[in-house]
């Protein structure tokens, strides 16, 4: 802090600041801790009960001065011993890292050649990337079920030009599935990857090819190496939503490919078992804890890079 | 002019991927204007889907109620998101600060079932005790800023961090009190920043689905819930009308403030490039 700023704040001026400094953190702080920590711990608790006829249990009862607490860990139990919760969670999370590794694949190349084409050029393709991220992204993955269906478009351009014979089945397979998540969370690898190459000191690349690396040497040991962090958090952005995804399962997956996210949906709308879904939930949980907080990690790295 | 053999692969790469992300939405605005009642069958160019998007309340119901929450979206969402960036610009060290900011950044990533369950299991809770709120567009509101204060603070964060700190010290130099100094120097220079948080959130709320099935209640259905079912059920030709009238709306909103904030940042560079020279 400027020396000068003592000298000016007086003992109103340090009042305010410190009323104001409160105000600030408090008022974001308030509301993430009741909008966003508690309904986890009420999901965690009410996985902890189980459902009577209409409504689920409470945990805490409390009848003539005896406060009871009463855990019910069946749901855990049961969704050790079914197969449907284990293989849709190992599905799910073979699902998001194939996903992730083809995103990375498609978007490394692109968000390195965008970060090396014409300054003068680059607002323009970044805003090309964004774009379809500001249009209905529900909308974008309907498209895909009336390009892959049976009667769909690829199909019959392919049957009219004489490629092929028969409909090729594509939709409700888990290629469409992979498909629809790759198309859906590509921009979100490529944004942080290019924010991450555009930043990068050339002259390093430069010293390497100077001392004798060939240009794939030096990308494989200068380049990579330095935009790893980019690398993290796309990657972290893309792998943590899709293990949970719901939309893209339900309307371009198949029977073969079920989603833990859709088992929580199932749980919840069509069995009305509040406290199997809130299990479902806390157990997914689980799974993305240690990817969200290598994002968290990372954001807060990114975050205290700042100037300031 | 010969093209080398990296430019060309780089030129490839980029056309492909575009396509990629293009194709769907392409074919969506072509297929809107198809005669035909088999949407992916060519049938030839009709605007009856336009005409039966005109007369279909549950759609135009459906997104008057999303406008009106992607509007007070975007309003608390930028709100919040402010106050979320400058704690986290500002303040280095304060009790819980890595609680808060894991706080912030997870909705960004947290699988939407799960902010969606575990909110409205909350409410339930809470309107079981107290006998509100009852579900509809207030939930629906609030499941909607909690995602959005997210993106919000990304956004105006980092804006923050481009910030020269040497401007607000020069206020507090010159006398200005610390709400002086937000409102006359920070609040302008991060004003754009915020109407991209705006314009993000509203985007993000007008689109959202998953939170909005979990938080919704009878008769406060939002056009994405009305979209996503009609989708479940198949393919249908309204979804196409509605697609290639939110491609116009956005195309238009985009290009228009990418000139306005190109504009704006000239301007801005000018009078900086001014004011330097003045000193």
């Amino acid at each position: 802090m400027a020396p000068s700023t003592h000298k000016v704040s007086s003992l109103y001026g340090k009042v305010t600041g410190a009323w104001g400094r409160t105000a600030v953190i408090s008022v974001p702080m308030i509301f993430l801790l009741i909008v966003f920590l508690l309904p986890f711990l009420v999901v965690f608790k009410i996985s902890l009960s189980e459902m009577d006829a209409v409504f689920f249990k409470d945990v805490w009862t409390w009848k003539e001065d005896v406060i009871a607490l009463t855990v019910r860990y069946g749901n855990y139990v049961s969704l050790t011993q079914d197969s449907l919760y284990i293989n849709s969670y190992l599905s799910s999370l073979k699902i998001a890292g194939i996903t992730t590794v083809i995103c990375l694949g498609i978007a490394y190349p692109f968000a390195y050649f965008m970060a090396r084409s014409p300054a003068d050029r680059r607002p323009t393709l970044l805003m090309l990337v964004m774009l379809p991220f500001w249009t209905s992204f529900l909308l974008r993955v309907y498209a895909w079920k009336m390009l892959l269906a049976d009667s769909g478009v690829f199909n019959n351009v392919a049957i009219a030009i004489g490629l092929i014979g028969e409909p090729v089945k594509m939709m409700n397979t888990p290629f469409s599935l992979v498909l629809g998540m790759v198309y859906t969370y590509v921009p979100f690898m490529i944004l942080p990857l290019y924010a991450n190459l555009v930043k990068m000191d050339l002259r390093l690349l430069e010293a390497a090819l100077d001392l004798g690396a060939t240009p794939w040497q030096a990308f494989w040991r200068i380049t990579v190496p330095l935009s790893k962090s980019g690398i993290i958090a796309g990657s972290m952005l893309v792998f943590i939503p899709c293990v949970g995804e719901f939309v893209i399962p339900d309307l371009l997956g198949g029977p073969e490919t079920l989603m833990i996210g859709h088992v929580l949906w199932d749980e919840f709308f069509s069995n009305n078992d509040w406290p199997m879904a809130a299990t479902v939930a806390v157990v997914m949980v689980g799974l993305i804890i240690v990817p969200l907080s290598l994002f968290n990690k990372y954001q807060a790295e990114s975050t205290e890079g700042g100037r300031a | 002019m010969k093209i080398s053999v990296g430019e060309m692969t780089s030129r490839f790469w980029m056309l492909a991927v575009f396509f990629f992300l293009y194709l769907p939405i392409f074919t969506l605005i072509i297929f809107s204007f198809n005669e035909s009642p088999m949407v992916s069958n060519w049938g030839g160019f009709s605007l009856r889907w336009y005409e039966a998007l005109a007369k279909d309340t549950e759609i135009i119901d459906g997104f008057k109620l999303s406008l009106r929450v992607a509007f007070s979206t975007g309003c608390s969402s930028v709100i919040l998101g402010t106050f979320a960036a400058l704690t986290l610009h500002r303040f280095k060290r304060f009790p819980g600060r890595t609680l808060f900011a894991g706080m912030v950044n997870s909705p960004l990533v947290m699988p939407e079932v799960i902010i969606g369950l575990s909110l409205l299991l909350m409410l339930v809770q809470v309107q079981r005790m107290f006998g509100f709120p009852d579900r509809g567009f207030g939930t629906i509101w609030l499941g909607h800023t909690l995602l959005g204060m997210a993106y919000a603070t990304v956004i105006i964060l980092s804006r923050l961090q481009e910030m020269s700190p040497s401007l607000e010290e020069a206020a507090q130099d010159l006398g200005s009190r610390p709400l002086q100094v937000f409102f006359l120097i920070t609040l302008p220079l991060i004003s754009q920043a915020i109407a991209s948080a705006w314009l993000l959130t509203f985007t993000l709320s007008l689109d959202d689905v998953v939170i909005s099935a979990f938080l919704n209640g009878p008769g406060s259905t939002t056009m994405p819930i009305t979209i996503f079912s009609r989708a479940r059920l198949g393919l249908s030709p309204s979804v196409n009308t509605v697609a290639t009238l939110t491609v116009a709306v956005v195309s238009v909103g985009v290009f228009a403030a990418s000139i306005l904030m190109s504009r704006a940042e000239k301007r801005r560079a000018l009078e900086m490039a001014a004011a330097y020279r003045g000193g």
